[in-house]
């Protein structure tokens, strides 16, 4: 192992049924130095943290640790733990009823009884150590997400901690709480703790991280120190793509954004979403790119009232109207197929007739049901238009493939006729066929006068279908591009942003 | 073709729940013609008001089931939207028979006028505190149970204070009719009294899009917002529609025996009610329902209740009897047992024929 | 301004020392009045006794819980009742706040329900002996004369006081062969399941002829089975009605003939109390008790063919 390493892992693969999760993938960590784990969804930063923490055995590979000879084997968050590693998680795993104290020290197995009182100093000195503006007794309710995260970090590293994983902590801070938490990962960088960081805010990673190391499709594309890569050839690794040689698949030619808008946001914000401003023209079919987590699905979320809205002015067709909820947004034309179709699109348990009429039955109303006729009907065409695999109407839509459930989903808001169509990910998760069979339509859409806002994590599907992006970074639109300038590079170059 | 294909996974798919009440209450019928072959005949008497009236243990079994009917129905709606149970609806009965009760008192005599107000009054309290309910469960996300708890717990006091602590008694040609006999009609009215409640529900479902809407806040409530529909609104409308019902059957109860004994009104019905809910192959956790079988789970349930007693089983014992069948009954519609009589199936037949389906949605 | 405020302050303690003179102060722990018809009129009965027009200050606490009443009794010895008044909802656990009213000099009397504990302990237990209720109208019933006794016995929630008794003078009847059982079960007091019951005997065809229901409500309910089958009841109908407990309501059935027989169960233990108080403070003593510090409230049945008005009036509970 290299001198100042502390964890090492070679080619380490994990395969779950059908899926190659890692392959062959290398990672090292140094003493002392804060190192990001970098890719997009699906690229295998999870599973590689969950095969250092012992929650996943690895198929392949080997992994070492300093101060053991040889070849370690993890077999469980135990015996991780037991190694020097400890892992903090996004969402917090202590228990806010109990004490500051009680939550660092309780249920790690090295007490058999509890000496409160000392209990209480232990962790009152080791809050200090590490300036974490909390007090032993303090309920650990009351203290601020931060100081939570902070308190998670004091209980992971009182032991003997090598390796610290952060697995997106920052995500549910504010900026003042950021801070806070990099100064004591810096503190703790200092002590020779080797820190994993994994974030999707890549001003994040520049601020605070030595090294980098992105992964893709469970592949490593690559290990670089952090002043060698700029942040838009980062963002060019995570999305595969390398910036020489970027060929245009299609210029958006179709005039953007000229004819009437049909819809207008001004300081549009929700609880999820920043205010920002937005419009939309007849016909005009738009994208909001950015990496995940950038706050595009939140924007259309709030345009939609799918989330609580804060604020804002919004206009449909020039007037003033107010879109608290769906249903608000339904009456206007609106239609929003949503981000995650099985949590929010799909209705399981009913069949795919009754999903594809949902929508246009509640705008009707609740007194006006359609009658059976017109529920065949509507069912049948749909199922024939967008060449829905099902065997029959009555299919519980559960039982079909994820491409079919899209479809029914998509045939459920075409059904409404809307003039402005949200589609959040449509293409995610479903074969290369109805991918194109789906742009094909936005298109065909499009053309017909509907306005479309259509958000993909592939970038060239929205060069394909778009003839407008909107670029989010960080909760924030950072960009707005037209024409020539939709081009690969230039939309990463402005997803990354930092310097031109 | 393929609408003849569809019809059989359509017939399929909709009322193979119903096979377990079925099953259940074709259960009980063979028992009790093979203990008695005479079990089930219907006779004709005179009753005490001088009326030709039907007599005999089907019809026992029917007028003895209605109340649980009636609640079986409002039961079976606030399960599927709520994915709970409603714990109070005896006690919300007893408060409405009060009600009625008291309405029925106020005037010097008891005339078509004041029983409808009583009706109308009842109902519209039931409503009240079934709205109570509903916006705990509703609006501040309390568990069904839990948030039901409050007016079982409290439901029959508050009826005290309705009446008083004695058992006011309420005795007219009208009560009797209601709970007894109409004059020149046969059939008890509460069975013709639950017949008019699955026309009405009938009736709801054909024009209203209720059915859709529950279900689908029962399944995917987050869902169910995103596609306009007021989830909040449909599991409170699910209390109120369960009130209503828990008032139809407190008025029965009272007019059957005219009088209001809030203390032993419908009591213990509330699980009887859910009980009928499971028999009748719904799901407790909520999502798609048949409200035909939570009824036929109420026979299911009243009928057996009739042999037991027809056997002179100690009526102390007959609670234990019941949870064994009831075991059994829920056991076979549980999902384990389903599968493996599934697996069974094909085994004998040497091939499936959902596997076929299945492929074709593929 | 001093001086009138010490001129009320007298005013209010000589009034205080008046009224402590001239009245006697009991605490009544009694179950709540919702808890049935019987402990409505039971806690009216006393309300109207131990009223100010009789010379008395009534404390008052009702509760189901057992703690609670033991904590109101504590409260009230605390207070300095001079008598106590308890109608207990669990028969054991007493015998500390017992002992310390004896030793405050608090005369205690209980009433309705029993207590386990030493008859030292208290006064006096005025209570219904609900075996001799049973006794009377299994009497009356033999002295009916019938041929034949097929008998429908609909029982109250099982092991209960009421029903125990109740039930008891029946059995030994159905044991000595006199009467015949056709039936018996229990309806835990609910009217629906009591027609039930009956509906379910009518349907199998089994004959009888008298219907004996541990109490009222669940009497209406048999009747209300015998109403839908077409068969008579009460004075000259086929089937001998028999109920207890005497609500008005169902004294009024007696008196219309609808049914044949109710027996009291007498919630009016307040006025025996209130004479034996009377006796204790005119330094008298307190006679006729039974070995376990008893008096055994006066109770009695009615006959559909004796029944008057005025009865209704007397006995009757409820409205």
């Amino acid at each position: 192992m290299e001198n100042g390493t502390v964890l090492s892992m070679r080619n380490i693969s994990k395969y779950f049924p059908g899926v190659k999760a890692l392959q062959n993938v290398d990672f090292n960590l140094r003493r002392g130095e804060i190192h990001a784990l970098m890719g997009e969804n699906g690229a295998g930063k999870s599973t590689l943290i969950k095969v250092i923490t012992g929650v996943y055995p690895k198929d392949a590979g080997q992994i070492f640790i300093d101060g053991y000879e040889g070849e370690v084997s993890i077999r469980s968050p135990q015996e991780a733990q037991n190694h020097g590693i400890s892992t903090v998680y996004q969402e917090i795993t202590l228990c806010p009823n109990l004490t500051v104290a009680e939550n660092m020290f309780i249920g790690r197995g090295e007490y058999k009884t509890v000496n409160w009182k000392e209990m209480d100093k232990k962790a009152g000195a080791l809050l200090d150590n590490l300036g974490i503006p909390a007090r032993p007794k303090q309920q650990l309710g009351s203290c601020s997400l931060a100081v939570q995260q902070m308190v998670a970090i004091a209980r992971a590293v009182d032991t003997e901690c090598k390796v610290l994983i952060l697995d997106e902590p920052t995500s549910s801070l504010d900026d003042k709480e950021v801070a806070m938490l990099f100064k004591l990962m810096r503190d703790l960088k200092a002590r020779g703790v080797g820190i994993i960081f994994v974030t999707h805010f890549l001003e994040q990673v520049y601020e605070v991280c030595d090294r980098i190391t992105v992964l893709r499709n469970g592949e490593l594309v690559g290990e670089y120190e952090i002043e060698n890569l700029p942040q838009v050839e980062l963002v060019a690794k995570m999305m595969g793509k390398e910036l020489e040689g970027l060929s245009d698949l299609k210029a958006g030619e179709r005039p953007a954004n000229t004819g009437t808008p049909v819809y207008e946001a001004a300081g549009l914000s929700s609880s999820d979403a920043r205010p920002f401003d937005f419009r939309i023209a007849k016909g005009e079919v738009n994208g909001f790119t950015g990496l995940l987590g950038s706050g595009r699905s939140e924007s259309v979320r709030a345009i939609f009232g799918a989330d609580r809205v804060t604020g804002g002015e919004v206009k449909v067709n020039g007037k003033s109207v107010k879109i608290n909820k769906p249903f608000d947004a339904m009456k206007q034309g609106i239609g929003y197929l949503p981000e995650d179709r099985k949590r929010d699109g799909i209705i399981a348990d009913l069949s795919v007739r009754d999903n594809i009429i949902l929508a246009l039955q509640v705008m009707k109303g609740f007194f006006k049901p359609l009658s059976a006729a017109e529920k065949e009907k509507f069912a049948d065409e749909y199922i024939k238009a967008l060449g829905i695999k099902t065997a029959s109407a009555d299919t519980l839509i559960k039982s079909l493939s994820g491409g079919n459930q899209q479809k029914v989903i998509l045939a459920r808001w075409l059904l409404t006729h809307p003039s402005y169509l949200i589609l959040d990910e449509p293409t995610r998760g479903i074969d290369i066929g109805t991918k194109t069979e789906i742009q094909r339509l936005v298109l065909k859409l499009a053309e017909e006068g509907v306005s479309v806002t259509f958000i993909s994590s592939e970038i060239e599907e929205m060069l394909r279908t778009c003839s407008r992006l909107i670029v989010m970074r960080d909760r924030n639109i950072v960009g707005e591009l037209n024409g020539s300038e939709l081009t690969q590079e230039h939309v990463m170059r402005t997803i990354a942003g930092g310097v031109e | 073709m393929a609408r003849k294909g569809s019809l059989a996974a359509r017939l399929r798919s909709e009322y193979s729940q119903l096979l377990v009440p079925l099953i259940a209450i074709v259960l009980i019928v063979v028992f009790n013609l093979i203990r008695d072959p005479g079990f089930f005949s219907i006779s004709v008497a005179q009753n005490n008001l001088g009326n030709a009236v039907l007599q005999g243990n089907l019809i026992s079994i029917l007028n003895g089931a209605s109340e649980l009917a009636v609640l079986a129905m409002g039961m079976t709606l606030v399960t599927a939207a709520c994915g709970g149970q409603d714990i109070s609806v005896g006690a919300v009965a007893a408060i409405a028979g009060s009600v009625f009760v008291k309405i029925l008192r106020a005037g010097a005599t008891i005339t078509p006028l004041t029983v409808a107000l009583g009706i109308v009054s009842c109902c519209l309290v039931a409503m009240l505190f079934a709205s109570f309910s509903g916006v705990l469960v509703a609006v501040f996300k309390i568990q069904p149970m839990i948030a039901t708890l409050i007016l079982y717990t409290c439901g029959r006091s508050i009826a005290y204070w309705i009446n008083g602590g004695a058992t006011p008694t309420v005795d007219s040609p009208i009560i009797t009719g209601i709970g007894s006999f109409i004059p020149g009609v046969p059939v008890p009215t509460p069975i013709l009294i639950v017949a008019l409640m699955a026309v009405i529900f009938g009736l709801i479902f054909k024009f209203t899009n209720l059915r859709l809407y529950v279900q689908t806040v029962g399944i995917n409530q987050g869902a169910a917002r995103l596609n306009g529909i007021n989830a909040v609104g449909i599991k409170l409308l699910t209390f109120v529609l369960l009130g209503a019902c828990c008032s139809v059957a407190g008025v029965i109860g009272v007019s059957r025996l005219s009088l209001i004994n809030h203390e032993t009104l419908l009591l213990d019905v509330e699980m009887d009610a859910i009980l009928a809910v499971a028999i009748g192959g719904n799901l407790l956790g909520g999502g798609k329902f048949k409200m035909v079988g939570s009824v036929l789970g109420a026979y299911a349930i009243q009928a057996l209740t009739i042999t037991l007693y027809a056997m002179k089983v100690p009526s102390t014992d007959i609670k234990a009897y019941k949870a064994i069948v009831i075991i059994l009954i829920v056991a076979v519609g549980s999902p384990v047992v389903k599968e493996k009589s599934a697996q069974l199936w094909k085994k004998l037949t040497g091939k499936g024929a959902s596997g076929r389906i299945r492929r074709e949605a593929a | 301004m001093k001086k009138i405020l010490v001129l009320a302050l007298a005013l209010i303690m000589a009034l205080s020392a008046f009224s402590a003179l001239a009245e006697i102060t009991v605490g009544i722990v009694n179950n709540p009045p919702s808890e049935s018809g019987y402990r409505e009129a039971n806690v009216k009965n006393f309300e109207e006794v131990f009223s100010a027009d009789n010379g008395y200050v009534a404390k008052t606490a009702y509760t189901l819980k057992n703690d609670e009443q033991l904590q109101y009794a504590q409260q009230f010895i605390t207070d300095g009742v001079d008598y106590l008044l308890i109608s207990a909802a669990e028969t054991t656990g007493w015998d500390a706040v017992l002992q310390s009213a004896q030793e405050a000099g608090i005369g205690v009397f209980l009433f309705d329900r029993m207590i386990d504990c030493d008859p030292s302990l208290f006064e006096a237990a005025v209570v219904s002996d609900m075996a001799n209720e049973g006794d009377l109208a299994v009497n009356w019933l033999l002295a009916q004369g019938l041929d034949e006794y097929n008998v429908i016995h609909i029982q109250g929630a099982m092991g209960s006081d009421a029903q125990l008794g109740r039930t008891g003078a029946l059995d030994a009847q159905f044991e000595a062969g006199t009467m015949n059982k056709v039936v018996q079960q229990t309806a835990t007091w609910d009217e629906a399941e009591a027609k039930k019951i009956v509906e379910s005997v009518i349907n199998s065809g089994d004959a009888f002829n008298v219907i004996y229901a541990e109490n009222d409500g669940m009497a209406k309910g048999a009747v209300a089975a015998l109403d839908e089958a077409g068969i008579t009841h009460g004075v000259d109908g086929d089937v001998i009605v028999m109920g207890f407990d005497c609500n008005k309501w169902a004294l009024r059935e007696l008196l219309a003939g609808n049914w044949n027989y109710d027996g009291q169960c007498s919630p009016f233990q307040a006025e025996v109390i209130d004479s034996m108080i009377k006796t204790l403070e005119e330094g008298g003593e307190i006679e006729g008790l039974n070995e376990k510090g008893q008096i055994i409230n006066e109770e009695r049945g009615f006959d559909a063919k004796e029944i008057t008005e005025e009865d209704i009036e007397t006995y009757g509970l409820g409205e």
